[in-house]
């Protein structure tokens, strides 16, 4: 009682000197113009994944923004032509709304838009060495002879449907069910639905709801543009001057262009979202029946077009996995090296919480 | 206060014999859920009842956390109205849970698993993959207990 009280106290003190000595290694040693503190460095910092990092680790892209400018583009000019050239002539013949709601549906697409593209999209962080180690064990041992390579899939059951796991070589681990390697991006996506060039990013678990909200508002825009523009040319009674009236048929053109495929997207991304499918799944043709028509194989679908909806846009918002403005422990050795340093970190994030308790060995 | 310097001295001064890793059960679909097999590596350490209880407990958080049903309606329509802008401002249901989740997982190393010489690590930070199982060194680490 008396001893081990007092063998805690001594401990406590040893401890605090430890963990001072630990965080300011070079006060005690050097003289001050030698003082270096570290800087600590954040997680997006050694992602090993082909994105970008913009704002401190707060906005990611991927490498290869793709069309994004493009796409970008083509919504504002559009945009700011429809507001200057047919704007004017409708408020005074039809209605002060039209602006308005023109504004809203603008808002709305480039807000969408930008979500997309600036969301981590559902990557999966990597195996740390440790991990992809104990996987590989578990398939060396589990697998059968010497003369042929060891299984890279696993077989489970989902919902009575049986379902192959894929062994990812790059981010050493088996990936989770709906998941794919984006070639592109070199990362696991979680429910991987396809890369599009057009927003510059990946479309995954996290980003669908934007990505869906964005061709859906995109739609409406674009149809709303091209009908007021061709309200517009039908009330206008004399034609104008041959360039201006060309600039002012622009958006009716790119319109006219553009409807079709957004149109046809949103349509299939409509289908996609009622039977909980993916670009991916659908277009390997993953969950197609062989038996009729009526049996979809898709195991994880609620069979209600209402429930697989409310499920896919309006589920829980999933965090992200990568942690991009976590640090890293103060050594220049990235997490993905050096698996030890785990004990380090927790170390670290312990003593920032026992700092300023040198009374706790008193109290017992 | 005793646990956690015990916490704090093996980190300090034990050694880590070796890992183990949980991995996830995708039987019931893409839902966070983690395996409760008993691990055959801690049959000398833990308790068997006790481990799959924490391991049903974290399953338990997971599912509260991704449940879908009138709050999580709630959440993403009003989120769609606001063109998912208010992302920004508001902490989702999902975040506040796995700030449970952390709580629950630092509380049982506390009381339970660092006095054995075993440490859990919060699935969060091994990306939702596995549910790692540091086992230390098994030296005496009485504290006149």
């Amino acid at each position: 009682t008396c001893n081990g009280h007092s063998y805690i106290m001594k401990n406590c003190e040893y401890q605090q000197i430890d963990a001072r000595a630990l965080g300011t290694p070079a006060s005690s040693f050097q003289p001050c113009t030698e003082m270096k503190v570290p800087r600590l460095r954040r997680k997006w910092e050694v992602f090993p994944g082909k994105n970008r990092f913009y704002c401190d680790g707060r906005i990611i892209l991927a490498r290869q923004s793709g069309i994004l400018p493009l796409t970008l583009g083509l919504i504002v000019v559009t945009s700011v032509l429809f507001f200057a050239f047919d704007c004017p002539f409708l408020v005074t013949h039809l209605t002060v709304c039209i602006p308005v709601i023109g504004g809203v549906l603008f808002l709305f697409v480039v807000i969408s838009l930008l979500q997309t593209s600036l969301t981590d999209p559902g990557i999966l962080p990597r195996a740390l060495p440790d991990e992809a180690a104990d996987i590989e064990k578990q398939i060396y041992t589990s697998g059968s002879s010497m003369y042929r390579p060891p299984p890279r899939t696993k077989e489970i059951l989902i919902n009575q449907q049986v379902v192959k796991l894929k062994y990812c070589f790059t981010c050493k681990m088996f990936r989770p069910p709906r998941t794919s390697h984006c070639s592109l991006c070199d990362n696991c996506v979680e429910r991987f639905d396809h890369h599009c060039p057009w927003v510059g990013n990946c479309v995954g678990k996290r980003n669908y709801r934007f990505f869906y909200s964005f061709i859906v508002s995109l739609s409406f825009h674009t149809s709303f543009i091209f009908g007021c523009v061709v309200t517009h040319l039908t009330l206008r009674s004399q034609g104008g001057n041959g360039l201006v009236q060309a600039v002012q048929e622009s958006p009716l053109v790119i319109c006219f262009f553009s409807i079709w495929s957004v149109l046809g997207l949103s349509g299939f991304h409509t289908y996609l979202v009622a039977s909980n499918l993916t670009t991916n799944e659908d277009i390997k043709g993953s969950w197609s029946s062989k038996r009729g028509a009526e049996d979809s194989g898709n195991p994880y679908t609620y069979n209600s077009i209402f429930i697989n909806c409310c499920a896919t846009l309006c589920g829980p918002m999933p965090p992200s996995l990568i942690d991009r403005r976590g640090f890293l422990p103060p050594d220049d050795i990235p997490p993905v090296a050096a698996a030890d340093l785990e004990l380090s970190s927790f170390l670290a994030k312990n003593d920032t919480n026992m700092v300023g308790m040198p009374s706790s060995g008193h109290t017992s | 206060m005793a646990e956690t310097h015990i916490l704090q001295d093996l980190q300090h001064q034990a050694a880590i014999a070796s890992k183990v890793y949980v991995q996830r059960d995708y039987n019931s679909g893409t839902i966070c859920k983690f395996q409760t097999k008993f691990p055959s590596e801690l049959e000398s350490r833990v308790d068997k009842q006790q481990f799959e209880e924490t391991m049903q407990t974290l399953n338990n958080l997971y599912a509260e956390a991704e449940k879908i049903g009138g709050k999580s309606y709630l959440e993403g329509c009003l989120a769609c109205m606001t063109a998912y802008t208010i992302f920004l401002c508001m902490e989702t249901h999902y975040e506040k849970v796995l700030k449970k989740i952390a709580r629950f997982i630092k509380e049982q190393n506390e009381k339970i698993y660092a006095p054995l010489g075993l440490l859990l690590t919060d699935p969060i930070e091994r990306g939702l993959r596995v549910v790692e199982i540091t086992i230390f060194e098994d030296r005496s680490i009485g504290f006149g207990r």
